[in-house]
Parts: structure tokens; sequence; C-alpha cells
């Protein structure tokens, strides 16, 4: 085995642990006890490879990880091969299996949820890549729907929530039974909104997914003028 | 439909000729969408790939769009068939690699194309003659309000339609134009408008896309970002700058006639002469040449109508399908040069020499 001197590693030792942080999207848990979250992560170079090992503070003080001169490496802990099993169980995607490193050779993700699974990392190359960070475009008619049953939702709730604390019971019924309504997955359209003009007047905060709109496709076609018209523009 | 009839019919001719429509050799718009939680079709194990295909297939060809359409799974394709589709832009070169576990599937009138699992599990474009984006944008937006339908697309509130590499998220829309530049090639200003191009944040690429040489004077811009930007906004953004290439081409034409005369009437009419005279020619070559003789029909030199022979021609000058005419899986690059200066010559015969007045003026 090919090892880096001891205080040298010693360095690698801290920078990887901050370096872990920023990846950890989940909490890492410690690879002996695998019940504490890990905050002492090792790296060592063996035969050119790369092996991390994440330890809890107990579990690295019982194995005497906490004296940088004198820790043993993963093998020596957990057995020989455990080290490639630990890079196996680092962050992948919980629905496809992707892992960091395959996106690093492939640079091109596993599955959708894998937006989720490297939110952070993601987030600085989207950063560059793009021109904002904020999806404005179209949205699928469903999904559109679904936001705005959600933010209907969302608003007469919090419309029941005042309509009780000003002791309007009658108003609050209506609310009542306007939210069993939508969470009965019945569609509730604006108009019967408009049988409670007071409340949408006073106090709707109008557009709870402000972010989100389905514009996309409905908007009016570009105001630009029409291509042609010029006549004899080159002689 | 059978993918002959797409060879042997060429795309419908540009019906309104205007003025854009002379330097806008096509407009294109292409969105990617991927269906929610299924595995990319790069990371996907064959059967789930084989699965997805076949399940987009169907709800693909079951939009009205798509009623007497050509869909084949591209196993059953030839490579040459592939290739002639890369030429007609239907499909990317990446696609064309592709065999079990990827399909495609092309309207009769040839304006919208969908690959199945190509990079995403779909990527669907529009594709049309002339200065046109908008156009195009309808055609495909259509497409996709359809498909939602029958497709869970994989869509994250903040971040829009979720794509296999990063660069496409959010809109997943790539809006293209092919423009023919050739007074800005002949002035030397091309490296000049690609850098300004740059900065208004599109791109511009050669004759099939990434990596590719700009050959016949032919040039895509697009845009390069997707995520922060409402469609409209974008195919806006191309539409103006394009208007501005228009304008950049439309003067350097201007200034070359005025400057540089002989010199066009030299580089014209030697393009009708090789062109109606050699005996091999490679496909650079007679590119080059063809975007010279329509410059000559854009500026009269040659009556208008020669305009749908020399378009023809830039299709049909192509290697594979200029192999799929001779009917022959396998040709050497010189017997394809063979054929293509008689493919060329032959149709130059209908066309007459160029007018070219002695007094400075064209």
């Amino acid at each position: 085995m090919d090892y880096i001197g001891a205080s040298s590693l010693y360095t690698f030792f801290i920078k990887t642990a901050i370096a872990n942080h920023d990846l950890a999207f989940i909490p890492m848990f410690c690879d002996v006890c695998n019940a504490k979250e890990a905050t002492v992560f090792l790296t060592q170079m063996i035969e050119g490879k790369v092996q991390k090992l994440n330890l809890c503070e107990s579990c690295s003080k019982l194995q005497g990880v906490h004296d940088p001169m004198g820790f043993a490496l993963a093998d020596l802990l957990l057995g020989l091969g455990a080290a490639q099993e630990i890079e196996k169980t680092s962050v992948s995607c919980p629905v496809c299996g992707f892992s960091q490193s395959d996106f690093k050779k492939r640079g091109r993700l596993g599955c959708s949820d894998c937006y989720e699974t490297f939110k952070e990392g993601l987030s600085v190359m989207l950063r560059n890549m793009h021109r904002g960070m904020v999806h404005t475009g179209k949205v699928p008619a469903k999904i559109a729907a679904a936001y705005k049953r959600a933010s209907q939702l969302e608003r007469l709730k919090k419309l029941l929530v005042i309509a009780i604390q000003k002791e309007e019971y009658e108003e609050a019924g209506g609310y009542r039974d306007l939210i069993q309504k939508i969470e009965s997955g019945e569609e509730v359209h604006e108009e019967s909104n408009d049988t409670h003009p007071k409340i949408i007047q006073e106090l709707l905060p109008l557009e709870d997914f402000s972010e989100v709109t389905t514009e996309g496709l409905t908007k009016k076609p570009l105001d630009l003028p029409p291509p042609g018209g010029e006549e004899n523009f080159l002689l | 439909m059978k993918l002959s009839d797409f060879f042997t019919n060429p795309r419908e001719p540009l019906v309104h000729h205007d003025p854009y429509s002379q330097i806008v050799v096509s407009s294109r718009v292409r969105l990617a969408r991927n269906l929610d939680k299924k595995p990319f079709p790069g990371w996907a194990k064959k059967p789930e790939r084989i699965t997805l295909m076949e399940e987009i297939k169907s709800a693909v060809e079951s939009q009205p769009q798509m009623v007497s359409a050509f869909s084949e799974r591209m196993e059953n394709l030839t490579l040459l068939d592939k290739q002639v589709l890369v030429e007609r832009h239907f499909i990317s070169c990446e696609h064309a690699q592709k065999t079990v576990g990827s399909a495609i599937v092309m309207n009769s009138n040839q304006t919208l194309s969908v690959m199945i699992n190509e990079e995403d599990h779909l990527r669907m474009q529009a594709i049309l003659p002339g200065f046109q984006l908008r156009e195009a944008f309808s055609i495909i937006a259509h497409m996709d309000i359809g498909l939602e339908e029958y497709l869970p697309f994989a869509f994250h509130p903040k971040l829009g339609y979720l794509t296999a590499c990063p660069s496409n998220v959010g809109t997943g829309m790539r809006v293209s134009a092919m423009l023919h530049l050739p007074g800005l090639v002949l002035l030397e200003h091309m490296n000049k408008i690609i850098n300004s191009v740059n900065k208004m944040g599109l791109v511009v690429r050669g004759l099939h896309g990434e990596g590719t040489d700009a050959i016949g004077n032919l040039f895509q811009i697009s845009n390069q970002t997707t995520l922060g930007e409402k469609e409209e906004d974008i195919i806006e953004r191309l539409h103006v700058v394009i208007q501005q290439i228009f304008q950049h081409e439309t003067n350097a034409r201007m200034m070359l006639l005025k400057q540089q005369s002989e010199t066009l009437k030299d580089q014209i009419g030697r393009a009708y002469g090789i062109l109606s005279h050699a005996y091999s020619i490679t496909t650079k070559e007679s590119l080059n040449l063809l975007s010279l003789m329509k410059l000559g029909i854009d500026l009269n030199l040659f009556p208008k109508e020669v305009s749908l022979h020399i378009d023809a021609l830039f299709m049909e000058a192509q290697p594979a399908h200029l192999q799929k005419r001779a009917q022959l899986l396998k040709m050497t690059s010189k017997e394809r040069d063979t054929l293509r200066a008689t493919l060329i010559r032959d149709k130059l015969k209908q066309i007459p020499e160029p007018v070219l007045l002695e007094n400075g003026s064209v």
C-alpha cells in the first residue's frame, strides 16, 4: 500500500471534512455503528485510489482516530474491501441509484429525481449555466391545476382562521365547506369565490405561487413586426 | 407512411417568398421532455428503455398531428437511412447512433419529428422553411400540450422541465435558425458577428450543429440558456437578433456590390462554371459553390425559379442523399464525388448563364 506522509494526510483530512460537508445533501451516518451522524471524515490514497470513511465522534475515539498520527485505515477497521463498499453507499439517488461519480463521468443525470438528490451541487452549476435560477415558462396543465388547487386551499384555510378569530361563524362555515369541496377533489371555480367578495378584496394574498405561472402558452403571440414588408431591400 | 416516400418527396417548398427567407433558410424549435421518476435513456437498463420507448411511441403516434406518420424503431433503420435523416435535420447525429430502445416518429409533411430515447426520453422538434420561428413554436407547443395528457412529464416547480443534461433544464427548449450568410463571410465579418451574438447569450454553429464546420456559408444560431426565461422571451430574443443579422448580411451584400462588384461577379461566374463542368466534386466544395449560386439568385443574376433547383441540390449533394439516390449501401467517397458532379451538371443545364453586366453594377 502506498501511504501518504502522516502530516500531509492530516491536512487532507480536514479539507475533506469541509468538502464533504458541502456535498452532504443527506446527513451521513457513521460507517461503524451506523447510528450516529458522522463528524470525522477520513480520506486515504491506496494504490492511487481514494478511499473514504465516515465516523461518529465516539467510534472515532474508540478506533484511535482522534490522533491524526495514529489512525487506522478503513480496511483495518472494517475488514478488507470495506472501502469500496463505502464508496458505493455514498450519496446516490434513491430512485435510480445514480451517484455523484456517475455524474462526473457522464455529465448527464440519472433520472428526474437526481435534481433533488444532488440539489446543492447542481445549483452552483445551474447558476453558471443559465440566465436565471427559476423556471418562468410553460407549466404542464395538470401541474398548473394542482398548483392552483393548493394555493386556493391555502388561501381558504387562512381565511377560515381569520373568520373564526373575527367570530364571523357564518362566513367560516362557508370557507369550511369550500375547503371540504376542494379536498374531496371537486373543482372550485373562481366564481364560487365571488360569493365571498369581502374576503377576497380585503385579505387575499392574490398569488401564492408567484414563481409559477401558466402563462407560457396562452400568452398572445409576440408583438413583433411580421417578417417581410420591406420591399426591394437588396437593390 | 414509408421512409422511401420521404426521400422521394422533398419537403414542401416555402410558399411565401419574403425577403427574410432568402437569408433564413429554416426555423426550428426543439423541446426536451422526460417521464417523471424514470431513468433517463442514458442511464436506463435496456429492458426498461425498451418499455419506455414503446409507451412513448404509442402516445406520440396517437396524436392527431401524427396521422399517417412515419414511425420506426431505430434498430430497423439502415445506417444509410439514418444518415439521410440526419442530413434532413430530422434526427441528431447522436440519435443516428442509437439502435434497440430508441425510435423516431415524423409527420407526413415533414415539419414535425419526435426522437424517442435520444439523450432525453423525448426530443420533439418542429422545422419549417424560412423565417418562421413563432410558427414552429406554435406547432411544437401544441404537440407538447397533446402529449402531456398521456405522459407524466418530469417537472419541478422551480426548475421547470427536467432534462438529462442540466444545460437544457427549464423550458427544455432550443430555438434555432439556419442562416445563409455569404456576404458576411466574403467581407470577413463573421467573427465579429459570432462574438456579438455570443454576448447576447446565443450560440452560432455549423451546418449540423455542435462541433461542425460552417460549410456552404450556412450558420445555425440558437439560444444557449433554457432556465430563467419564458419560451416567448427566448424566441423574441432570437427573432430580434436574426433581424439584425439579416440587416448586416443585406448591408454586406450591398457593400460587396458597390466596392467589389468585379470580385463578386467573378466568384459567382466561377461557381457556375465549375458546377456545370466538374466531373468530380466533394460535398464541401459543392455546397460552397452552391452557396454562391444562391447568392447570385438573390442578386437577380439568375431567374428566381432557379432557386428551387439550387435549394434542392443543397440537400441532394450531401453524401447519404446521393447514395440513397444511387440505391447503393456502399460507395467510396470518390464514387460519390463523381455521382455528385453528374447530378449537379444535369441540374445546371436547366439554369441559364448568369447575366453579368459590364458597367460595374450587377
